[in-house]
């Protein structure tokens, strides 16, 4: 049974930075204080940001530091998935490792308007705007990858190994 | 059909005879490196996950680098907690407080070799390919994954090479290269790809400048960033280990996916600013801007060539009133070397702070933030909004030259007058 999430967008731009994400100041800070400068290069993000909100970002979304709290840190705020036109492959393995969704795909930002609903199929690499009807088919990840995701993530994995 | 270097590597610690780019692979771990900040959250997490013994010792290097000394009673503790796990572990490459950054140390101490596979729990792991490693970070989970397996994941992936040639100009280094690479290509040319460094000047660039562009190979999206390793890197680790030490390369056919050829004879002293390591622009277009705090330090330029350099600038002058000068030498072993040659002298008369061994302002989270409003100049590899500290300050980043020289006239400024 593949993962699909649904959610509201938020849009990034280009080279969001882990640094955006999970800003070395808050880092040693408790979650209450800390998620108060996630994407504080967004000016509604922290406060308006809802658990099921999604991401849709451009270009080379998660530069930068590969701290996992920038992954780690989305999930804890309860997003659904982002979707990009391109990661950096730090972050991007930091999401599969922590099980949160991610999808690489050309052209994923230009069918999306922030405030649309999103609905990702993650297995079979599917976008869908539902506020506009548009879709979009991204290049799938190897099984391997999605069966990380789907077990709860890498660690979830080496519990089970167990 | 020969095989790049990542392709040679994730071939050999997977156990097969030859990879294609896009194959996903799991490999066996060569190393892991791990800091005060990854190791001891991956070794939490180990723990938790109901695993008491690391799948191998020997092939685990910790360093206490981002917080030197801890700045605080919390990260205090997380030092003692991690000198109790790394004995509990017997792990014997431990390096506390004040030895040095990971990313000198690993290279300084003879644990990287030619060839081998290496993560480490910092984005600068790139920084090994430097001595030929496909060297490249991880996050606290992996890091927890591969302390109980010893092998990962890996896709493997498409190589982009850069064929440097051409004389290197005089008050230009490596620093000015990869810089000048990234601002030229940006920072996702080599996006999910391995990046190899070739060429005439390669080969002519001592160690210390090759680990300069490895380390900042991240910042143009390198999963790996690969020199060969040649009779430099031999010389270079003989002096470090009793482990046999062989040349290692591409094959001659081995397919890329892009290849650039750089000419550096006429390049400039370059500045990327803020905030981002793409908006680079040559020394001349700089304006007047000025500076703070001045930084020379950091896993990428905090070397001897790269003190020794701006000491050739700063004996006999001073830092400029108004301006910070704050200097971190990458280990300690650097600081004995310094002492020794009398550029520590040079950095003291002119009125520069010293700082132990360590990451230091890089990342903003330790010793000496700018505040708002302040614009600082730093040898380091980011400069992302808020960085180095208050999130109305700005960072220009630059060769270990140009810093010393922007230190000397408050301003950012060329240090090719100060070289005759």
């Amino acid at each position: 049974m593949s993962i699909i999430v649904r959610g509201k967008v938020w849009k990034l731009g280009d080279n969001v930075s882990t640094d955006y994400i999970a800003p070395g100041f808050a880092l040693d800070k408790p979650w209450e204080e800390r998620k108060k400068h996630i994407l504080h290069t967004h000016k509604a993000f922290a406060e308006g940001f809802q658990p099921g909100d999604v991401l849709v970002a451009r270009n080379n979304f998660g530069c930068g530091s590969n701290r996992e709290e920038a992954p780690a840190d989305l999930r804890r705020l309860g997003a659904g998935c982002v979707v990009a036109e391109s990661f950096d492959r730090t972050f991007f393995r930091n999401s599969i490792a922590i099980a949160l969704p991610v999808m690489a795909c050309r052209g994923v930002s230009e069918i999306f308007e922030e405030g649309d609903i999103l609905e990702l199929d993650f297995e079979n690499a599917r976008v869908k705007n539902l506020t506009s009807g548009k879709e979009i088919q991204g290049p799938p990840l190897v099984q391997d990858l999605i069966n990380i995701v789907k077990k709860g993530g890498i660690v979830a994995l080496l519990k089970s190994d167990k | 059909m020969g095989m790049t270097m990542a392709e040679k590597v994730l071939s050999r610690t997977s156990g097969k005879d030859s990879v294609i780019p896009g194959e996903f692979v799991t490999a066996n771990i060569d190393l892991l490196m791990g800091t005060d900040r990854a190791f001891y959250k991956g070794y939490e997490i180990m723990v938790q996950s109901g695993y008491d013994k690391v799948w191998n010792p020997d092939k685990i290097v910790v360093v206490i680098d981002h917080g030197v000394p801890a700045p605080n009673v919390a990260r205090a503790e997380v030092h003692r907690k991690l000198r109790e796990y790394v004995r509990a572990q017997n792990i014997k490459n431990f390096y506390d407080v004040g030895v040095g950054i990971c990313h000198q140390l690993l290279p300084e101490k003879g644990h990287v070799l030619p060839g081998s596979l290496i993560v480490g729990g910092d984005s600068h792991t790139t920084t090994y390919g430097a001595l030929g490693s496909a060297a490249t970070g991880i996050g606290a989970s992996e890091v927890a994954y591969v302390l109980v397996k010893g092998s990962l994941w890996f896709m493997v992936p498409e190589t982009i090479r850069f064929i440097l040639k051409g004389t290197l100009p005089k008050g230009t280094s490596g620093k000015d290269i990869i810089l000048n690479i990234a601002g030229k290509y940006t920072v996702e040319v080599a996006q999910y790809r391995a990046a190899e460094f070739s060429g005439p000047v390669a080969k002519a660039l001592s160690i210390g400048q090759r680990m300069t562009i490895s380390n900042m190979g991240v910042e143009i999206g390198a999963k790996f960033a690969f020199f060969e390793a040649d009779e430099k890197t031999i010389a270079y680790l003989k002096e470090r280990t009793y482990q046999p030490v062989k040349p290692f390369g591409p094959d001659l056919d081995a397919h890329y996916a892009e290849v650039h050829e750089i000419d550096v004879s006429s390049l400039e002293p370059q500045v990327a600013c803020p905030h981002s390591i793409d908006n680079v622009k040559p020394i001349s277009e700089i304006g007047d801007i000025p500076i703070h705090q001045a930084f020379l330090g950091s896993c990428t330029n905090g070397r001897q060539e790269d003190l020794e350099q701006a000491a050739t600038i700063l004996r006999g002058r001073k830092v400029h009133p108004g301006t910070r000068l704050l200097i971190i030498a990458a280990s300690h072993e650097i600081y004995r070397q310094i002492a020794k040659s009398g550029a520590i002298q040079t950095f003291i008369e002119a009125g520069a702070m010293i700082s132990p061994s360590g990451c230091g302002p890089c990342g903003g989270t330790n010793t000496g933030p700018i505040a708002a409003g302040e614009t600082a100049i730093s040898s380091t590899n980011r400069n992302y909004k808020g960085r180095m500290g208050s999130l109305d300050s700005y960072v220009y980043l630059a060769s270990p030259q140009t810093v010393a020289a922007s230190a000397v006239e408050g301003k950012i400024a060329d240090p090719r007058k100060y070289l005759s």
